[in-house]
């Protein structure tokens, strides 16, 4: 019995450009129980909204995914047509990167909204849309009412707060957000993921959380995992993956982020030299050798495999590696 | 990646910028060798141009005098053939001299009315985005007028005016032609002005005049190009229409005043197809090879087009 | 070395709106968006000051007024105790001792100029004198871009953002300034790499003695680098002091808020304020933060509450060096 909502099993992906192909993900490995909240970390070109979008199968028609995504224990890739498109939004939602953006501005909310349900439900009635609609908005805390107006008369939390609205209009198990507060104040941001933990609480949502910053992970997820050049580095439990990092790249990460308050990060800008690697240029071995503090000589040769952390999750490290016995 | 990645420390800046302009030059060639239809365009106009400039050596210049071709007894209204590929007029001058030495004029009517009309477009586009606020609306307000005037009016105005022939032509397109450019460009100039580049260029001192030579007009030279070639189609087909209908050089030759003559001869009721073909097709061909080099540009401008 | 450097007095900046054809027949005016509303600061030398605030609070348009780019409706801009007119011989001068380093590295660098282009460019306009190609390759080295000659023919889309915020840097190192405005130098670039600009920005304050005054949304990155810090709210400052002291002992009731929503800052509990920030052109009556002051919601006393509602408080200082503007601090 499977209790995941969402599973990932050695998924890769590879965009075909013209250019050539370029290898995005790299083989991961996730797992979403039913009703807990899993972040994916990462910069850029790690590949995490690659991830996102591969889930729903929303990435162009040409691009190689290799693997299995089990979307309550059916393999969402070997699915087409009609049964794809029930799991888009019935089971699965997602809500995008500059998702405020996303809203047609010359449509009312009320409408945007309906058009998500009646896109499922051909049969529902117009006045059970309209009850449905005036329950999601009341849902996002936003005054039915307001669905009367047009996009650019709303904030932008109040924009989000509808997309938000519109991916949970299907009654979906699982809620894929990408970057949903990147472009917002700290104020706003508080107030959206205060909004998003209390529905995932109320209505048993699982939630993929997807974003590069790291303190608005540590509010809101169970467990985390993060991505570095397409392949996951890390994967722990939210409290303890950054206070007892066990991959380097997680430790310089979390170093990045100062401690207001502690003396010590006062004048005392941590960071990695270096860049995120292109995927056109990946390093050999480990992709972070080039930037780790703690590289050494098999680093450059070998690409760790995944190896048990302390703290109950796992960490692709030699090190970590170090005191089994290789073959 | 390029030949130029480890330049020794002795280059001057001039040679920066010039290896610079090289470099972005040849990138752009890349990109628009890709584009079949932009290659066909530029051979087409390539060879109207080469076959414009090697005139003398093509066609006897006289062939397109009555009184020579009258002394040389050559035939009236021929059909195509080996002596005349394409045939001859009423007259008897041959259709291909006329072609040839109209080439001359045609395209040269075309470039220099284009070259005019990009030079004013430019000016006031990039202007009136850069500045904005009131010169933009009096520059505006004036493409606006500029707009909306009937050239065919326009053009029988300054007929009467200036009297027929090419400079009349050439005012005539110069005139109706910047405006429409203008706005375009002034979009490209506003939006390039808008970007924190421009502001930062005002913020190390410069003046505006200096803004706008280094940072606005390359950044706008891709949408002036483009404007270019799709005015030289334009201007093309107004010369032809207007020599066409009478307002020509009565003494030069083009694909306009061949086309007019063969239908004041009455070519089309006379069935004498070969005196209206060849030079139609000219005009018609070298509008067609001025929108495909458009479009080949506008894949170099937009990479979204491009990896299609 | 008493003296500031850089002051700003009594800063009033307004956004004026169109008119438009309704308010032309009706006679009316549309109103003025008031993005900086009487604003002072003094800034000494090799000092770096934080001016912070989420966004609509006039941060960025101070530092634009600071720079000269933005015309002010009254107040002055002092360096080294001369004011700043619009002559343009000023202007020119100006921009030579207070130089900007944007957010987003490529908006800000011309994407048909080569590297060496870009930070020549403002030798060559304020007409530096020496060897351009030597001062070139001094600020690329000094902004940790070595050897500088081989980014010299590369263009800015040619290396990665980090490299790019260098060149940013460069530039405006190579004018030779005293004073670098920085609007979040770091927040278009990842994480990993922030920490390797803040420490270029700390670098040279400490070699070369430039003031700097960062505008930043992010409180973290002020506590990292900064020596003060200003808070402002819909075109005032709201509190001032140094930083250790106000993001430890936050006295403004917004800064108390904006610290517990920041999980860097460790705050027991979570302010979480109620709306959105006004619009500048319908600024509130009184203290400009009263709509959403939690203190004034829970405050059932009377004479404050008129006070709150009716009069807009100033700056007081509550210990050495922090001040504050509000009439519940007292």
């Amino acid at each position: 019995m499977n209790e995941s909502v969402l599973s990932l099993r050695n998924v890769e992906i590879t965009y075909q450009l013209r250019s050539g192909p370029v290898p995005a993900v790299r083989g991961i490995d996730l797992d979403v129980p039913a009703g807990s909240v899993v972040g994916l970390a990462g910069e850029s070109g790690c590949g995490k909204s690659t991830v996102g979008n591969a889930i729903l199968r929303l990435l162009p028609e040409e691009t190689d995914v290799t693997g299995q995504i089990l979307m309550q224990g059916q393999d969402i890739l070997l699915m087409k047509g009609k049964e794809l498109r029930a799991v888009r939004w019935g089971q699965a939602s997602i809500i995008f990167q500059g998702a405020m953006h996303s809203l047609d501005p010359v449509k009312r909310i009320d409408e945007q909204i309906a058009e998500a349900i009646q896109a499922h439900d051909a049969k529902i009635t117009p006045k059970a849309t309209s009850q449905r609609v005036g329950e999601l908005l009341e849902m996002v805390r936003l005054p039915a009412r307001r669905g009367r107006e047009y996009p650019h008369q709303l904030s932008g939390g109040q924009k989000q707060r509808v997309m938000i609205a519109m991916a949970l209009a299907c009654k979906p198990a699982l809620v894929i957000a990408d970057e949903p507060t990147t472009a917002l104040d700290v104020m706003v941001q508080a107030q959206v993921l205060d909004l998003l933990r209390e529905l995932q609480a109320e209505l048993g949502l699982a939630v993929v959380f997807i974003t590069h910053d790291l303190s608005v992970l540590t509010e809101i997820c169970d467990r985390i995992a993060i991505m570095y050049a397409g392949k996951l580095v890390e994967e722990g439990d939210a409290d303890t993956i950054f206070t007892q990092p066990s991959h380097p790249y997680t430790k310089a990460l979390g170093g990045a982020f100062p401690r207001i308050g502690n003396l010590e990060d006062r004048f005392t800008p941590a960071g990695l030299d270096g860049d995120p690697p292109l995927p056109q240029a990946m390093p050999s071995g480990c992709a972070f050798h080039p930037r780790c503090p703690v590289a050494f000589d098999r680093c450059a040769i070998e690409d760790p495999e995944r190896f048990p952390t302390p703290t109950g999750g796992t960490a692709a490290c030699l090190l970590l590696g170090e005191t089994r016995s290789r073959a | 990646m390029s030949a130029v990645s480890a330049p020794t420390g002795e280059r001057s800046a001039r040679q920066i910028a010039w290896s610079r302009r090289l470099r972005a030059g040849k990138a752009s060639w890349a990109i628009y060798r890709t584009s079949g239809i932009g290659l066909a365009g530029l051979a087409i106009i390539v060879a109207f141009v080469v076959i414009a400039l090697l005139a003398p050596l093509l066609a006897n210049k006289s062939g397109t005098l009555i009184t020579y071709v009258a002394e040389q007894h050559q035939p009236h209204n021929a059909p195509p053939s080996l002596a005349y590929p394409f045939g001859t007029d009423h007259f008897g001058r041959s259709v291909l001299t006329q072609v040839i030495w109209g080439a001359r004029v045609s395209l040269l009517v075309g470039a220099i009315a284009t070259l005019g009309a990009l030079l004013i477009g430019s000016a006031i586009g990039l202007s009136a985005g850069f500045f904005g606020g009131r010169v933009d609306g009096i520059l505006m307000r004036l493409t606006d007028w500029f707009m909306v005037i009937p050239w065919l009016g326009l053009a029988l105005v300054l007929a009467a005016i200036m009297g027929k022939g090419l400079v009349s032509i050439i005012t005539v397109i110069v005139i109706t032609s910047w405006a429409f450019p203008a706005r375009v460009i002034r979009a490209q100039s506003w939006a390039v002005s808008s970007r924190p580049f421009v502001e930062r260029a005002r913020a190390i001192g410069s003046r505006d005049s200096h803004i706008i030579a280094t940072h606005i007009l390359p950044n706008s030279m891709p949408i002036i190009f483009t404007q270019m070639v799709i005015t030289g189609a334009s201007a093309i087909y107004t010369e032809s229409l207007l020599s066409f209908l009478g307002m020509g050089d009565p003494n030069s030759v083009s694909w306009g005043t061949t086309l007019e003559d063969a239908f004041n001869q009455g070519a089309l009721t006379a069935g004498h197809w070969w005196q209206i073909v060849f030079p139609g097709m000219c005009i018609i061909l070298a509008i067609l090879a001025l929108t495909m080099i458009g479009y080949a540009f506008d894949q170099v401008l937009n990479p979204r087009l491009r990896d299609r | 070395m008493s003296e500031p450097l850089l002051e700003v007095r009594d800063l009033r900046v307004l956004f004026h709106g169109h008119k438009s054809i309704t308010d032309s027949l009706r006679g009316t005016t549309p109103a003025a968006a008031v993005a900086v509303d009487g604003v002072n600061l003094s800034i000494a030398h090799g000092e770096i000051l934080a001016i912070a605030g989420e966004s609509g609070c006039g941060k960025t348009t101070l530092a634009r007024t600071i720079m000269g780019l933005q015309t002010k409706e009254s107040g002055a801009i002092l360096l080294d105790g001369r004011e700043l007119s619009t002559s343009r011989r000023d202007l020119r001068d100006h921009r030579k001792r207070v130089q900007i380093v944007f957010q987003d590295p490529a908006g800000a660098l011309n994407p048909r100029q080569t590297i060496y282009e870009v930070i020549a460019e403002g030798i060559r306009v304020q007409k530096l004198p020496g060897d351009e190609l030597e001062r070139v390759a001094a600020a690329l080295s000094q902004a940790g871009l070595r050897p500088p000659k081989a980014f010299f023919e590369r263009f800015p889309h040619e290396v990665s953002g980090g490299q790019r915020q260098r060149v940013a840097i460069a530039a405006a190192l190579a004018l030779e300034p005293e004073v670098i405005v920085a609007d979040e130098p770091v927040s278009a670039l990842d994480a990993s790499v922030k920490g390797e600009i803040l420490q270029l920005l700390l670098r040279l304050r400490d070699d070369l003695g430039l003031t700097m005054v960062v505008i930043t949304h992010d409180l973290g990155l002020a506590w990292a680098i900064a020596d003060r810090i200003a808070v402002m709210y819909l075109g005032k400052i709201v509190e001032l002091g140094p930083t250790e002291e106000v993001l430890t002992h936050p006295k403004h009731p917004y800064t108390e808020a904006l610290l517990s929503v920041v999980p860097e800052a460790g705050r027991p509990q979570r302010i979480i304020l109620t709306g959105e920030a006004p619009d500048p052109t319908r600024i509130p009556e009184g203290c400009r933060f009263n709509p959403r002051c939690p203190l004034l919601a829970d405050e059932g006393d009377q004479p404050i509450r008129v006070r709150c509602l009716g009069e807009s408080p100033l700056l007081r200082s509550v210990a050495s060096g922090h001040e504050v503007a509000c009439h519940l601090v007292d």
